[in-house]
């Protein structure tokens, strides 16, 4: 079975495993102490070597990324904690249960990037993981782990809690910092504003995930060769999924990487509720083109297969849907979240992802037209010029395109089921709903 | 050469500077890459998405905004690919999905990008059948322009400008998504001096002006290009009329002047031209009125008059006060009018509130505006600029801002550029010499520490009317003692000031900047005859003498001294005594009302010429429409009325004249229209020959010192005022803050003074009722008054005031 590396101590110890106390009693600081000793160079390849990627979706070598920063002072970090992916609750859980761990893998990380300020960006729902990330923030001070001269040393570091105030978009990391810096959350030009050369205050910046800061400590215990050794596959660590949807056991798991997704939905996730039949999934967050049984039951879960299927791992969220699921009002919902959460600076994007949404909605509600799936795949086009994925995006960031995954969906796998839709004048399913809403009080 | 690269472009090969922005190197180099959020003068945002191009990576093609991505070496782009095609076909129907199709009767339809675009990249037709998005529409964000959002497409051009140009970041995108609007933030209306470019540079019709809205159709427009005597950097502009009437004022990219930006006061400043105010038959008193007459009649009567004083006291017996609002051949003609023809040097064109007429004319070394852009250290000790001089505002906020420049700002109260200024000095109005001293002791190291800097430029004038005239010119000279390469730019408001002087409407000068003395007038003896050698009156000497009996007649030419004059008692009490007065002008003004003969003079947009601004650049204005009835150019008026007297004065035409000027003139030697209209469009700079030495003179600072329980008085000019251009133009008029007293929120408690609050203000020199405004802008123990503002009483130049309250 897994074996558990950032939720372990959770598992052992539910009842008390955020507080310092038990941090420090089952190993905890023991590495930012050790990374104090280490220079700039050694943990950017111990990091390097590990293989660890990015966890916030874009699944980017953090070591690599590290070695990206400029060599311009003052450097910052940001541990971007804005988890506002449709699906995703797994940095939730661990901003609530291992605040510590966070702590302990931001403090190694601004030692390897030479960082004295660090930001905690918060997503503004998460008012109770704020409020456990900001008391073992003060107890990091209290103890001296945190502030001026952190563990004795030279090294100052000081790390300051904030809340985001509700957009999707701020997850971006260039949003984020923008949000930051109290501008409006809208991703920034890249060129030129790579956070590693001109990020927060245009200052080298560094953004991590929570999930990806969390592995750091065990990174340096374990030593890269004994992280790596973790997963049999191409992908090294675990991965946290969080599993949501028509399951039976939906909720976190820390899996290795390398395991299939029969395996994730039918052993892990203890199969499809009712024993319906599986119909799709999305297997990395909203934004992810979805996969269906047919195709991609027995793919392995890394990062390379899911990439050759034509998707990705994204953030880890995992959105099962059973063969009673309305494929275009799940294509609809989405869509409108991502046309709601546009930032509105992009033109295909503020102007695409709404018609999108008008369109999907219309043929919901029995005014579709035979024309509406290839408009819907035209406009689709010309935010993603070519319909691929990874995107070949003619907005800044990939929101926009994220919302086209679902019309690919539509035209790879449910063509016919949006023609029903222009048949029966409606949506063909009882109760015309995403079905599932009305079972969970059943259950 | 490295910092030159060289790139394909559709198959073509180009070289082009490093650095440069694709759309920009491919504009450069004629390839026209389709774009609405780009605009050459404000940073990329890349957010509307046309500019997509198409360059080859290793990883394989890839779709990039041309206008964020800068040219690389070996870079190859395609502009118009399938996928190219694709994209800006895609952005064009998104943008028309919501957009309003009411083109027919959009201000915009005919000159509009998305117009253009949509028929040159779109798609012809629209897919979208659903309801467009609705707002209420459209809303007045100023006084001056209003907002459609229904039309915008939020390509942040106007937020830009506010932000990045002019400073005053009152619009911003609200909401987000589909629902992103721009609005301004609740009761903060868009109140800048420069709205009005938001509505040039909108790619749509989302903003609109208030004086052109639903006047014209594009193509119906007459134009002509010209430069405005709004500001005395003269931005060009393209004037637009429509069966005769100006329509509206646009900016045109002068590289060196204002980079296409205007003030308010420029774009809208052109209502008085159509005004039914405007005079169209020359007028003299009859029983008492001024009745109108036939041109031989007046002008018989102005010069047998003129004639009758000369003849019975000579040349001296006469003054000659204006000439700043025409163009350079009319100050010519009324340079040589006064000294032929009148016999006198008594000619001015400043109104006793500037600054000497060597300093302003021939400083040696005198800054070009562009000196800024490569300053190390600008130090702006004068007028705000803003108010002011709105050109030179722009551009040094950019020096500042952009390009690195360190600003010192000295000023007695809060200025439009406090925000970008390193080191913000204040004084006590009248008490500059005093602050002067400090520096000049080097008790202020920031400012000693920013004058050693590599390149210096100064711009000086009066910051206000307590402090003395002969202030500016000490601070430049004590620049210059720090800083022995500086360069200055001594400031003057009024119109075509710059160019009057140049032409010789200065007491103590001749054309060209030549010294009126045996020299200088034996030179120009060949053209103009005997003239007298001595210096004449200024216009305070003027007014004195008209008051001591010593002048007996007074020619106004464009000249209001009753308003503009600093010491309105004075000018009352010399109109009052003035034997005989004539007016060349183009409205009945205060200062005219009781004139013997007014003479109606043809104005801006109605004669060819050429002005001077204050950097010395010479540039053509052009006409565009008749003047209104029968009235005519300065020039011609004087070549009449001289002939009347028995002098030819030769002047035959302004294009002549301007011939003239080349030949009289060292500094103007072959300025020619022709020069100006086909080589040299963005002017000339006349060369500085001057070599006037700066001097400090020491000025005894007693006198000016507030007793206890007053205040010191500060007068200012600001952008909008009662002058007669603003008074006769509606939509600017009525911006003026009025009869306004700004006080300190230190002050206000202790004369017992709320906002609102009428106040009393008694000066020795005058006294009259204000509103209060409690301003944190001004500091403690000093009154601020903005100048010549409608309904406000004159209180003169005088510093020490008293503040009582009324109610």
């Amino acid at each position: 079975m897994t074996t558990l590396v950032v939720t372990k101590r959770m598992a052992e110890h539910p009842a008390d495993s955020h507080t310092i106390t038990r941090y420090q009693a089952t190993g905890g600081y023991q590495q930012a102490k050790r990374a104090l000793g280490m220079t700039r160079d050694e943990l950017v390849e111990e990091v390097k070597a590990s293989g660890l990627l990015g966890r916030g979706g874009a699944a980017f070598s953090a070591g690599l990324k590290w070695s990206f920063l400029a060599p311009e002072r003052p450097s910052y970090l940001v541990v971007n904690a804005d988890e506002s992916e449709p699906g995703t609750f797994k940095d939730r859980q661990l901003l609530e249960r291992d605040p510590h761990q966070l702590i302990e893998g931001l403090i190694i990380t601004a030692i390897a990037n030479e960082a004295h300020h660090a930001f905690i960006y918060v997503r503004g729902e998460y008012s109770k993981p704020a409020r456990r990330v900001q008391k073992a923030v003060d107890e990091a001070y209290a103890a001296g782990f945190l502030g001026t001269g952190i563990f004795g040393s030279d090294f100052d570091l000081d790390v300051v809690v904030h809340l985001g105030a509700g957009a999707y978009i701020c997850g971006e990391e260039t949003a984020l910092i923008n949000s930051l810096e109290g501008l409006r959350g809208e991703p920034r030009l890249k060129p030129p504003y790579f956070p590693a050369a001109k990020g927060l205050y245009m200052k080298p910046t560094i953004v991590n995930n929570v999930e990806t800061l969390s592995n750091l400590p065990h990174i340096l215990a374990l030593g890269s060769a004994g992280y790596t050794a973790l997963s049999s596959s191409a992908d090294t660590g675990t991965f946290m999924m969080s599993l949501s949807g028509h399951v039976r056991k939906p909720g976190n798991y820390e899996v290795p990487h390398g395991i299939t997704w029969r395996e994730l939905i039918f052993d892990i996730g203890g199969g499809m509720r009712r024993d319906r039949a599986l119909k799709t999934w999305i297997p990395g967050g909203a934004s992810a083109p979805w996969f269906v049984p047919e195709k991609h039951l027995d793919l392995e879960i890394t990062k390379d297969a899911t990439a050759e299927a034509g998707s990705m791992l994204g953030s880890g969220a995992v959105i099962v849907m059973d063969e009673d699921t309305c494929v275009v009002r799940a294509a609809e919902r989405i869509v409108r979240f991502f046309a709601h959460e546009s930032c509105g600076q992009c033109t295909p994007c503020r102007e695409g992802t709404s018609w999108l949404e008008m369109i999907l909605r219309r043929i919901d509600e029995g005014r579709g037209r035979a024309v509406d799936l290839d408009l819907m795949l035209d406009l689709g086009d010309g935010i993603s010029i070519g319909l691929e994925w990874p995107p070949r995006m003619t907005t800044i960031c990939p929101l926009g395109p994220s919302a086209v995954s679902p019309i690919l969906a539509l035209r790879d796998y449910f063509r016919s089921e949006v023609s029903r839709h222009l048949e029966a004048g409606g949506c063909p399913f009882p109760g015309g709903h995403i079905a599932g809403e009305e079972e969970e009080e059943e259950e | 050469m490295t910092d030159r690269v060289r790139l394909s472009i559709d198959g073509v090969e180009h070289e082009v500077a490093q650095g440069e922005l694709l759309i920009k190197a491919a504009q450069d180099t004629g390839t026209y890459i389709p774009r609405f959020c780009w605009h050459e003068r404000m940073k990329p945002v890349g957010m509307c998405r046309m500019c997509l191009v198409q360059i080859e990576t290793p990883r394989g093609p890839a779709m990039i905004t041309a206008c964020t991505t800068n040219v690389a070496d070996g870079m190859v782009v395609d502009t118009t690919s399938e996928a190219v095609k694709r994209s800006q076909e895609a952005i064009l129907e998104f943008l028309l999905a919501n957009h309003p199709l009411d083109c027919p009767v959009c201000d915009k339809g005919g000159e509009c990008p998305l117009q253009d675009q949509a028929l040159a990249y779109g798609p012809g037709e629209s897919r979208f059948v659903e309801i467009k998005r609705t707002y209420v529409k459209p809303i007045p964000i100023s006084d001056l322009v209003l907002l459609d959002r229904e039309r915008c497409i939020l390509c942040a051009r106007c937020t830009r400008f506010s932000e990045e140009i002019s400073g005053d970041p009152l619009i911003e995108f609200m909401e987000r998504g589909n629902l992103t609007e721009i609005n301004t933030f609740p009761d903060h209306p868009f109140s800048s001096y420069f709205s009005g470019n938001t509505v040039q540079i909108c790619p749509v019709g989302a903003l609109t002006a208030k004086p052109y809205r639903f006047r014209a159709r594009p193509w119906d427009l007459e134009r002509v290009e010209s430069s405005s005597l709004f500001d005395t950097a003269h931005p060009r502009v393209e004037v637009h009329a429509s069966q005769n009437q100006v329509l509206r004022i646009l900016g045109v990219d002068h590289p060196n002047l204002s980079h296409g930006w205007l003030s308010d006061k420029a774009r809208f400043g052109f209502e008085y031209l159509g005004s039914a105010d405007r005079l169209s038959t020359p007028l003299v008193r009859g029983g008492g009125r001024l009745v109108e007459a036939t041109w031989p009649e007046a002008l018989e009567i102005a010069a047998n008059r003129l004639q009758l004083i000369k003849d019975e006291d000579g040349g001296g017996a006469l003054g000659v006060i204006g000439g700043a609002q025409g163009n350079n051949e009319d100050a010519y003609a009324l340079a040589k009018f006064t000294r032929v023809a009148l016999g006198t040097n008594n000619l001015d064109c400043r109104l006793d509130d500037t600054l000497s007429s060597h300093f302003l004319a021939a400083t040696v070394d005198r800054a070009l505006i562009d000196d800024l852009d490569t300053s190390g250290t600008v130090i702006v000790w004068g007028p705000d600029l803003k108010e002011e001089h709105p050109t030179l505002y722009l551009r040094v906020r950019r020096a500042a801002q952009e390009l690195g420049a360190t600003l010192i700002v000295v000023h007695p109260r809060a200025t439009g550029l406090d925000d970008r200024a390193v080191v913000k000095l204040g004084y006590r109005p009248g008490g500059g010499f005093a602050l002067l001293d400090e520096i000049a002791e080097g008790a202020h190291s920031d400012v000693s520490h920013a004058l050693a800097a590599a390149k210096v430029t100064a711009l000086v004038g009066l910051a206000s009317l307590a402090d003395d005239p002969r202030l500016p010119e000490s601070v430049a000279a004590l620049v210059r003692q720090k800083a022995p390469g500086a360069r200055i730019l001594p400031l003057s408001s009024r119109a075509n000031t710059y160019g009057a002087l140049d032409m010789g409407v200065a007491p103590d000068l001749l054309p060209g900047r030549v010294a009126v003395g045996a020299i200088g007038c034996a030179n120009l003896a060949e053209s103009w005859g005997d003239i007298p050698s001595r210096p004449g009156r200024d216009t305070r000497a003027i007014l004195e003498g008209l008051v001591s009996g010593d002048v007996r007649g007074l020619l106004l030419v464009g000249a209001d001294p009753l308003r503009d004059c600093p010491d309105r008692t004075l000018a009352g009490e010399a109109l009052e005594a003035a034997e005989y007065l004539v007016s060349i002008d183009a409205f009945v003004n205060d200062s005219n009302r009781e004139a013997d003969v007014i003479l109606p003079v043809a104005v801006f947009t109605e004669k060819e010429g050429t002005v001077t601004n204050l950097e010395g650049r010479v540039q053509r204005v052009s006409r565009l429409r008749p003047a209104p009835g029968q009235a005519r150019p300065d020039w011609a008026i004087l070549e009449d009325l001289a002939a009347l007297m028995g002098v030819g004065l030769g002047l035959g035409s302004a294009e002549t004249i301007a011939k003239e000027i080349a030949d009289v003139a060292p500094v103007y030697a072959g300025v020619t229209w022709d020069l100006l209209d086909w080589e040299e469009r963005d002017g000339v700079v006349v060369p500085m020959t001057g070599d006037q030495p700066l001097n400090h003179i020491p000025v005894s600072l007693e006198g000016n010192r507030a007793p206890r329980a007053a205040l010191t008085l500060h007068s200012a000019r600001v952008m909008y005022d009662d002058g007669v251009r603003l008074r006769h133009s509606p939509s600017l008029s009525r911006l003026a803050p009025g009869a306004v007293a700004h006080l300190s929120p230190v002050d206000a408690p202790k004369v017992g003074a709320r906002e609102g609050a009428t106040l009393r203000l008694v000066t020795k020199k005058g006294e009259g009722e204000f509103r209060a405004v409690i301003d944190p802008g001004t500091p403690a123990g000093v009154v601020y008054v903005p100048l010549n503002q409608p309904g406000a009483p004159s209180l003169g130049a005088d510093a020490v005031v008293r503040v009582t309250v009324v109610t």
